[in-house]
């Protein structure tokens, strides 16, 4: 990526826009991040090993992290199925439907924890059938999990709502008149050529599951090395007024989910490297 | 393998995009389908590959009805107006798919549908671009994989929609050829759409016309060139010099003019008489007949184009005909035009 460096381009403006872009993203994210690790600096290594491999840490991190990629798993494959009835079929309330997917981006996560608690109680609509089969949802890590689908489903939709529908339907009339089955035009044709943004939609809905905060804890419970999350530790840390405990466990979350973005990434790279562009 | 389509009805709601066509394709046979926008061509293409069903009538290869096997199980080789190539596949996964999607029964080892693909590569003469993905190729290279990996397969029936349709003049014309030749070279029953009429009449065996999802003629290019049947084809076919004229006993009447022209019939009334533009002669006036006021005289190359206006009854008409660079024409000169040879067809319109 050589800049403006000589080479003549059609469109005017790359020192600015670019100029521009990276003041901004200085200021509005790379800074607070720098402070975030200034800040974790006040720890010795061995007091920051100490509080980030305590077990609650621990547990409260493999609970963000491990029901989040759970959680966006589910909404890869749930979110991929409801992107392709949305789509491609007309059915009476494909209209609402399609609304209703926004539903989790538009209602604070306040309101959404607090819906889904009482649906999930004991005695809730949901809770209640559940409970007799002896499935606990609400104060579990279940309900966390169920916390983080609901809130990431909009983002695996959205992201590959506009790809499918600009799919060609002649690519796969080409598939079928060469003799490919349905099972072979969905696995060889159509999820390949939508494979880079359904990794989008799943990176989006994984890094919005483990940084919600607001649906959860109502849902949740809230039980150390249970059912506690990592973003609500850090903000139990803060009201204790141990910042660097507060810093250490939020510069592993920063970590953390930075690996796996730049993972899916990648992953993306390599898949839009098959599906260019036209 | 021949294909009979009879009596196809297709409706998209009250409209007929086909209405009731009728066709027989013999084996081997290289065939255009011409037709204006909209007359239904990809239509009757998709039917026959099973990318569409008709409201009625039926499609039978070889004798067999084909309406009731699905689309891959036709043995049509499908050749899309934008290729549809599978963007995440190399070319040479393309040209593959076909063979690698075949059921575990009759499905080739590795090494065979490699040396196939090879091969394929080979005849579109394309092999060197094999590990390249669709969106490097330029037009014409798309298009002739879409032909490989549609060739792949061993069709028994190839159905091309406008192959040449987003190409060059130059490109168009390379390609013609070397279709001429492939077909030539494998003989498979080829059913292609064009809009450009030098093409269908270059390259194929047979020429079917299509106007407003019905068929208007069938024939040998030379035979819808020079004879056509309808006043439609005569338009669509060939550049026309086209007049409005009035038929009545045997006899011709341009306006109040009586032209020394005979008309094939008795009374047909309101008619149009289509000379070809090569086939109006320059002759003295004043000898009865066509009679036109040269306004603008053009010359290109070996031919001098005039644009001559006629007088008739539904007012002025402007003609354009060709006339040898000898024959000095000026501006405002009354001319004679003589048919050597014309058609009239009713009007009733
Ligand atoms: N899916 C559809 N729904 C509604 N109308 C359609 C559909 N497909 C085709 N038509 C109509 O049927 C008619 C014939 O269409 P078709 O695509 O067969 O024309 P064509 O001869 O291939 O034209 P072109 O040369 O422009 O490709 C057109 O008037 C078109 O609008
Ligand atoms: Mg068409």
């Amino acid at each position: 990526m050589k800049g403006g460096s000589g080479r003549r381009r059609t469109l005017p403006g790359f020192g600015l826009t670019m100029g521009l872009t990276l003041t901004w993203l200085s200021i509005i994210i790379l800074l607070p991040l720098a402070g975030l690790f200034l800040k974790s600096f006040e720890l010795s290594l061995a007091q920051f090993v100490d509080i980030v491999t305590s077990r609650r840490t621990l547990n409260a991190l493999k609970i963000s992290f491990g029901l989040a990629f759970l959680a966006a798993l589910v909404n890869l494959v749930m979110g991929g199925i409801i992107v392709w009835a949305l789509v491609r079929y007309r059915f009476p309330g494909r209209r609402i439907f399609d609304a209703i997917v926004d539903v989790p981006f538009a209602l604070p996560t306040a309101v959404a924890g607090i819906a889904l608690t009482t649906l999930f109680a004991q005695n809730g609509w949901l809770g209640a059938p559940l409970a007799e089969l002896g499935i606990k949802v609400s104060f579990t890590p279940l309900g966390i999990f169920v916390a983080m689908v609901f809130i990431g489903i909009p983002f695996v939709v959205r992201t590959v709502q506009p790809v499918l529908i600009d799919l060609d339907p002649e690519i796969e009339e080409a598939a079928a008149s060469l003799g490919a089955n349905r099972w072979q035009t969905v696995s060889r044709v159509i999820l390949p050529s939508l494979l880079p943004a359904l990794l989008t939609g799943f990176a989006l809905a994984f890094a919005r599951a483990v940084g919600e905060y607001g649906s959860v804890i109502f849902i949740a419970g809230n039980l150390p090395n249970v059912s506690e999350i990592a973003p609500l530790l850090i903000v139990i840390r803060l009201s204790e007024f141990r910042y660097a405990d507060a810093t250490a466990i939020a510069v592993v979350m920063l970590l953390v989910a930075f690996l796996v973005i730049f993972a899916v990434n990648r992953m993306q790279r390599w898949a839009q490297l098959r599906v260019p562009a036209h | 393998m021949s294909i009979e389509v009879r009596n196809i009805v297709k409706k998209f709601g009250d409209f007929a995009a086909l209405d009731h066509v009728d066709l027989t394709v013999p084996h081997g046979e290289l065939m255009a389908l011409l037709g204006p926008s909209g007359s239904g061509k990809t239509t009757l293409l998709r039917i026959i590959a099973g990318l569409d069903w008709p409201d009625s009538g039926e499609v039978a290869f070889d004798g067999e009805n084909a309406l009731s096997r699905a689309p891959g199980e036709r043995s049509v080789g499908f050749v899309f107006q934008h290729y549809a190539l599978f963007r995440h596949m190399t070319v040479f996964e393309n040209v593959a798919f076909g063979l690698r999607v075949q059921p575990r029964s009759v499905r080739k080892d590795e090494a065979t549908i490699r040396a196939r693909v090879k091969e394929l590569l080979d005849l579109v003469q394309l092999d060197w671009l094999s590990s390249r993905y669709p969106s490097q190729l330029s037009g014409g290279q798309r298009q002739r994989i879409a032909l490989a990996r549609a060739l792949a397969i061993e069709p028994r029936v190839l159905l091309l929609d406008e192959p040449f349709g987003a190409l060059d003049a130059k490109v168009r014309k390379e390609l013609r050829t070397w279709l001429r030749s492939l077909h030539e070279e494998i003989n498979v029953t080829s059913i292609f759409v064009t809009h450009d009429q030098e093409e269908a009449l270059e390259v194929a065996n047979s020429v079917v016309v299509m106007d407003k999802g019905r068929i208007e003629q069938i024939g040998t290019p030379t035979d819808v060139y020079d004879n056509p049947q309808t006043a439609f084809v005569h338009g669509f076919i060939g550049e026309s010099i086209v007049l409005p004229v009035e038929v009545d006993d045997g006899r011709v009447r341009l306006g109040d003019t009586p032209l020394n022209i005979a008309a094939e019939r008795g009374n047909m009334g309101p008619s149009k008489l289509f000379v070809r533009r090569h086939d109006m002669q320059i002759s003295p006036p004043g000898w009865g007949g066509l009679e036109g006021t040269v306004r603008r005289v053009r010359t290109f190359g070996p031919i001098q184009r005039a644009d001559i206006a006629v007088s008739g009854n539904r007012g002025e008409t402007i003609i354009e005909i060709d006339v040898p660079r000898d024959r000095e024409l000026r501006d405002g000169e009354v001319v004679g035009l003589q048919p050597r040879r014309y058609r009239i067809f009713a009007d009733p319109a």
